[in-house]
This record gives C-alpha cells, structure tokens and sequence, in this order.
C-alpha cells in the first residue's frame, strides 16, 4: 500500500527530466540520438518512462550520435536532437557541434552537467561545457532554475532552427533535472536580440533586376542557403527564366539539379573547369547562400575579378565577409528568389557566354584513366550514380572519396548529399547515414567513407545490427589518407609521412562480427557483378571496395592559386 | 584604425565571455572594455575600444558581435558627438619634498590624491583617453609604481550636430 502510494505521488509531480521530455514532445521530436551517464540519469528515467513517444537512438559512442542527428537533420529538415552525459560525454559531442556549426546544420544538444552545489569544484565528470562549447555554437544555455527549462528547451529549438541554422546547447545540471516542479510554467519567450532578417530590401532586388539586364556574363552560384531555405524550385524558376548557367559548392549539391543543361557542376578546389572559368570570367556573380569559403574561392585576389557581385544571404556578417560585394540582399534565399520572380525583366544578351561555357563543358569534362581490370574510384562513383538511379542518400567523409563523389554523383534534388564540408571530419559519412536512413527509411543511404575515416567510427556497426538499418557502407579503400597522400606526392615532393596505412582489419570479417554482411571487390567484373544487387536488398552490407593508390584528385587548385589556374584538366 | 564600440547586451551569465571569445577568435584587437549596467534592469553596457584594419574588418566585427542572441544592439560611435571618460589611477614615487610639485602637475588635469603614504601618492583622473595619457606621462619621470585604467566608457551626446558639422568631433580616428 505504501508502495502504490508513493507512486502515485511520484505521477502528480513532475521532474526536470519530465519536463524536459514533454518540451521535447511538443517540439515533434520522433527522433533522439544520446548515449547514458551519470548526469542525465534522471532524463534516462524520464526517457524510459515516455517509452513509445519516440524513437532513442543508441550509438556506441558520443561522436556517432552527434553525427547521426546531423544527417538525420539534412535529410528531414527537422532538427536533430542529441543526448550526452557530462564531463566526457560532452566532448565527445565537441567535434559534432563544431562541424554542424560550419555547415549551418540545426541541432539541439542537451548535455548533462554536475549538479549545481559543486560546480566549479572540478567535481567527478565535470567539464565546462558552457565555455567549450561557445564558440562553436549558435548559442547556450546552462539551466539554472527548473522553471526555466521547457522555456528555453523552446527556444533552443527555435534558435536552431531559423535563420542561419545552427547548434544550441543546453547544460543541464543533475539536480535541475531530479528536481520536481508541480506547478505549470508558462514556456513563452522573447528573444529581442534574435530577429533574422528574412525578407529581402526591394531595392536591393531591383538593383539585381538592373545588373541583369546590364550583364553580358552572368552566373549563379548556388550555395546550401538555398537548400536550408527549402528554395530550389524557386531557383530553378529563377534560372530558366534568364536562363543562367548555374555552379554549386560542395554543400549546395543539389540546389539545382545536377544534370540539368544549365548546370556547370560544382565549383572550387576540384570542381569543374566550366564552373571554375565561369566565375573566373564572370561580370555579374549572383551567391545565393554560399559564404564564399576558401576552398571555393581560392586566392581572393583572382576571384571572380571582373564582376559584380550580388550575395544574397540570411546571415548577413557573411556579406562583405571574404568577397566585396556590390548588391547585398540580406534575406532567406526563398524569399528573395521569390521576390525576384515576381517581375521578369529583360535580360541582356547571353548567349555568346553560354555558348563558350558549354564548349567549356564538353571540351574539358571530369576525366580518368580507365584501366582494364583494377576499379579507379571516378569509375566506383560513376557505377554508384548508374546502380542506385542518382536517387540515393550518399554521405561522405572528408578527402579524396568525398571530391569523387561530388564530382561523379548528380544529385538531382535537396536533401540527398550528406557530407562534412566546412570542418571537414573524418568519420562523419557513416554516423551521418544511420540518421540520414532514419530520417528517410525508403530511400537507399550509401556511406561512401574512406578506409581511415571509417576506423574512426565504425562501431556503430552495432546500430545496423541492431535494428537491421539497411544502411550501404562503400569503403574506396586505398589503404592510405588518400588526400594527405595527394598533397605529400605534389607539395612534399613524395615523402609519404604517416599517410600509407596498409595495416587494416579484413572489413569483411569485422561487418560479419555484427552480422552485417560484408563484400569484398577488387575488379570491375565483380563489381558489375556483386554492387548493383548489394544496394538493391534491404538489408546493410559493408563493402569493401579495392582502388588503385595513386589516384588523384582533378582537376585541382593548389593552395593559393587562382580559380583559372587549375591542373589536371582534361588535356 | 582605432574605434569606439558599443554593445547593448542582456546582463546574463557568461555574456562577457561570448563576447571576448568571439574578438578572440576572429582576431579583433581590444584595446579595452569597460562593462556595467544601465538604466534598464538586467541590460548592461559594453563599450570597447577596437584597432581595426580597416572598413571591412569593423563591419565585420559589429556584424559578428550582432549575431550574438544575448547582444541586443551594437554601434559604432567613433564619428558621433559623443562624451567619452575614463578613469585612472596612479600611484606615484613621492616624498613629501616633491607632493607639492606633483599637486601642480595634477591640478590643470583636475586630477585628484586619493591616498597618500610615506614614500607615495595615489593620483586619480578622469577624463578622454588622451588627457589621461598626457598625465601619465608627465607623472612617468617621477617613477609609477602602479597604474591602473578603467578602459574607456562612453555614450552620445543628446544633441546630435547636422552630418556635415560632425567631423571635428570625431574623437579618436
């Protein structure tokens, strides 16, 4: 009886924790990615008791879950979600917020902390998390009153999620969230400093209308800003009405159809020679949520020199940031191409600069060497696009495989490409997948990943083994740090330091240790043969795909060269 | 170039910190800030004293410091009509043979002796950043134990002059 009693009493009031997971219910969130420990024990408890309200994700490391909840957002639009403990579980998370802040990607990470009587007194798995954290986040919070809590757990959600994406944190100490509340608290907000200009200044448009009818040379450039924004049938009505030849970053894949006549490919550091000569020789550069980083821009000095440049961007410190721009329309990307679209001026004549840009492109297209029997990774990508349609979710690592599959794999459509651009985290393709997956369970996700990159966090093998995720990991193994190894044999004249690893597990036998099944190929023949069935069954596999060492990148822009000053294009 | 900054931010914990971290970390050069609270409970003042580059780079930063949540509103007030004070004090190598001496050195700066001791004399003054730095350069030769400044804190005047008149107040450029 006085067991039932105590329960019951348990029921009418609520902890931090219940409120926090009620916050969390009323933001729609279906999907966690956390990992237990000793501070967020009570939210574990709050967790177990709203079994059924939504989906835990349980990785096999903190770094996993971050990861996860950023593909899960790319791919849903939706923030992720993440749960650590204090102390060590919150820098694990440190990687994942730092690249989910380069990539604008909204998430919201909810950290446990020591209870606050002992912080400050470096208490057993305490950390500062606040201060690690603030710089590489859009903003954080630490709960200092139980009343606070479901008003800021909306707020963070609303910060991550509006203007410029980007990660929030909240900290929240033990005794917050053990404490119990019985009253309701209003959740309502006001954030005074926080009001992202969304819509665009009129005369700023009518100013791009002008330089349009003046240009003789003009060129989108098509940044993620367009994907965050929701905006690429916008942009496509936008670019077919003037007809305008279109480039994209690495992380605007996707923006405007990557087959589409119009479409130069990506631009920078390995992009296109048509894309990189068109912003070369451009007179008007139209940006639209790109931030002009420097691996697209290369040397600033020989960027886009002759044109004028309009930059559209919700996030105005980006304007005026790298590039000196002429037009600057502070907005979110779908509200200007809107506005942009609601009147057709005249445009001038481009036609003499289409022609060059298409000649461009069928003179000096992306091109290997094609061997007779051994796979070169430019052929695995091509194979990759054939096999699953270009309809498939890819992520990437960072380095050679993640250019190859830029380069050779047309994304049609947002929300497909998943990858580390900004940061550039090795590790992140195949984390990223089993969020990507879970955001959207009908589409076939492939990890491309890089024999080192996928050491890094291959144990969450135990995800897909878990819950049979039908997720595709493609190592292009070349057993070696195939970027660093392409620098050294280019910038270190061949003294291949520490970047040849041709000590690795037989991946095969390590997928099946999870029972994942694992393939191994090493030729063309059985690629044709083994790939196109593998990425068409419902279950996951790890394939391990052999690919000749010394293949490179191209073409290329070695560091602190020009846009125009390009090697390795097709001769 | 050398500007005068202001913040308007919410007096929350850490605030300061975001703020430092994130001129750190873009490489903004402080040459002082001053912090405290204004009128309006819960909302303080920062006002920094910047070297920058150039233009881009000040855009840059009032930009950055913008995207902060907890910082309200950011100015830069270098051209404006602005009063503009610190303090300092100074505590000077003296005997009693010299006090005097240094009292007429101070007096033209309506500086005034908030402690003296046997063999010193503290110096408090008040002023622009450039009369503070007169003085302290006239106390210099008599040997400056210690010194300390406030950083400079400042705000407009209530009267803002017509655009064209404005030149001849910028204070610092």
């Amino acid at each position: 009886m006085k067991a039932q009693a105590s329960l019951k009493e348990q029921a009418a009031t609520k902890t931090g924790a219940d409120l926090l997971v009620e916050a969390l219910i009323n933001q729609g969130v279906d999907t966690l990615f956390g990992y237990p420990g000793g501070a967020v024990l009570p939210i574990y408890d709050a967790i177990y008791r709203a079994k059924g309200s939504f989906d835990h994700v349980l990785p096999r490391h903190e770094q996993g879950a971050i990861h996860a909840a950023e593909g899960y957002a790319r791919v849903s639009g939706k923030a992720g979600v993440v749960i650590g403990t204090s102390g060590p579980g919150a820098t694990n998370l440190v990687t994942g917020i730092a690249d989910a802040m380069m990539d604008s990607i909204p998430i919201v990470v909810f950290t446990g902390q020591v209870a606050k009587g002992v912080i400050g007194t470096d208490a057993f798995q305490e950390s500062d998390v606040m201060g690690i954290t603030t710089p590489i986040t859009k903003h954080n919070y630490q709960v200092q009153e139980i009343e606070e809590l479901p008003r800021i757990v909306k707020e963070a959600f609303h910060i991550a999620t509006t203007g410029r994406p980007g990660p929030v944190v909240v900290d929240i100490p033990k005794d917050i969230s053990s404490s119990v509340y019985q009253k309701d608290i209003d959740d309502s907000f006001d954030l005074p400093g926080y009001q992202p200009t969304l819509k665009p200044n009129p005369l700023q448009i009518g100013k791009l209308h002008e330089a349009l009818k003046e240009a003789e040379k003009p060129v989108v450039l098509a940044g993620s800003g367009v994907i965050h924004a929701g905006a690429s049938e916008d942009l496509k009505t936008f670019v077919h009405q003037y007809k305008l030849p279109v480039t994209t970053t690495l992380l605007g894949l996707g923006a405007y159809p990557g087959d589409d006549p119009l479409s130069l490919g990506m631009a920078g550091m390995h992009g296109t020679y048509s894309a990189n000569m068109a912003l070369y020789e451009c007179d008007l550069l139209i940006n639209i949520g790109s931030r002009f980083d420097d691996r697209l821009t290369g040397n600033l000095k020989h960027f886009a020199p002759s044109a004028k440049v309009a930059h559209i961007d919700v996030d105005p410190a980006e304007i005026g940031k790298n590039v000196p721009t002429a037009i600057p329309i502070v907005s979110d990307a779908k509200a200007a191409l809107q506005k942009l679209n609601e009147q057709n001026v005249e445009a001038g004549d481009y036609h003499e600069w289409m022609e060059r840009l298409q000649n461009n492109k069928k003179e000096y297209p992306l091109w290997h060497e094609q061997p007779e029997k051994d796979i070169v990774p430019q052929w695995l990508m091509q194979k990759v696009y054939e096999y699953t349609k270009g309809e498939a979710i890819v992520t990437t690592d960072v380095g050679q495989h993640q250019m190859w599959a830029a380069q050779y794999y047309h994304f049609n459509r947002p929300n497909r490409w998943v990858t580390s651009g900004g940061l550039g985290t090795m590790g992140y393709g195949f984390p990223a997948a089993i969020g990507a997956q879970l955001a959207d369970m009908n589409s076939t996700c492939v990890a491309i990943v890089g024999d080192g990159g996928f050491q890094m966090t291959l144990q969450e093998l135990s995800v897909l083994q878990e819950r049979r995720l039908p997720v595709k990991i493609l190592i292009v193994n070349n057993q070696a740090l195939g970027m660093v190894r392409q620098w050294q044999e280019k910038f270190y004249s061949e003294r291949y330091s520490e970047s040849i690893i041709d000590t690795q597990p037989d991946f095969v036998k390590l997928a099946e240790s999870y029972q994942v099944p694992g393939y191994f190929i090493d030729s063309q023949e059985t690629l044709e043969r083994v790939l196109p069935e593998v990425l068409a069954d419902d279950q996951p596999a790890v394939i391990d795909c052999r690919v000749l060492q010394k293949e490179n990148v191209y073409p290329m822009i070695a560091p602190g060269k020009g846009l125009h000053e390009m090697i390795g294009v097709k001769p | 170039m050398k500007r005068i900054v202001t913040a308007i931010v919410h007096n929350r914990s850490g605030v300061l910190n975001r703020v430092t971290g994130l001129l750190a970390k873009r490489q903004f050069n402080i040459e002082s800030i001053s912090v405290g609270r204004t009128e309006t409970e819960g909302v303080s003042k920062m006002t920094f004293v910047v070297e920058v580059e150039d233009d881009r780079k000040l855009e840059q930063l009032t930009k950055q410091l913008n995207k902060q949540i907890d910082v309200l509103k950011v100015s830069d007030i270098t051209d404006k009509a602005i009063v503009a004070r610190e303090l300092a004090m100074v505590k000077v190598i003296s005997n009693p043979q010299i006090r005097n001496e240094i009292q007429g050195i101070i007096e033209p700066f309506r500086a005034s002796i908030i402690d003296v001791s046997k063999d010193s004399i503290t110096v408090q003054v008040t002023g622009k950043s450039d009369k503070v730095d007169a003085l302290i350069e006239l106390l210099r030769p008599y040997g400056i134990k210690e010194l300390a400044r406030t950083g400079l804190t400042a705000f407009t005047r209530g009267h803002q002059p017509q655009v064209a008149e404005m030149k001849s107040y910028s204070l610092l450029k």
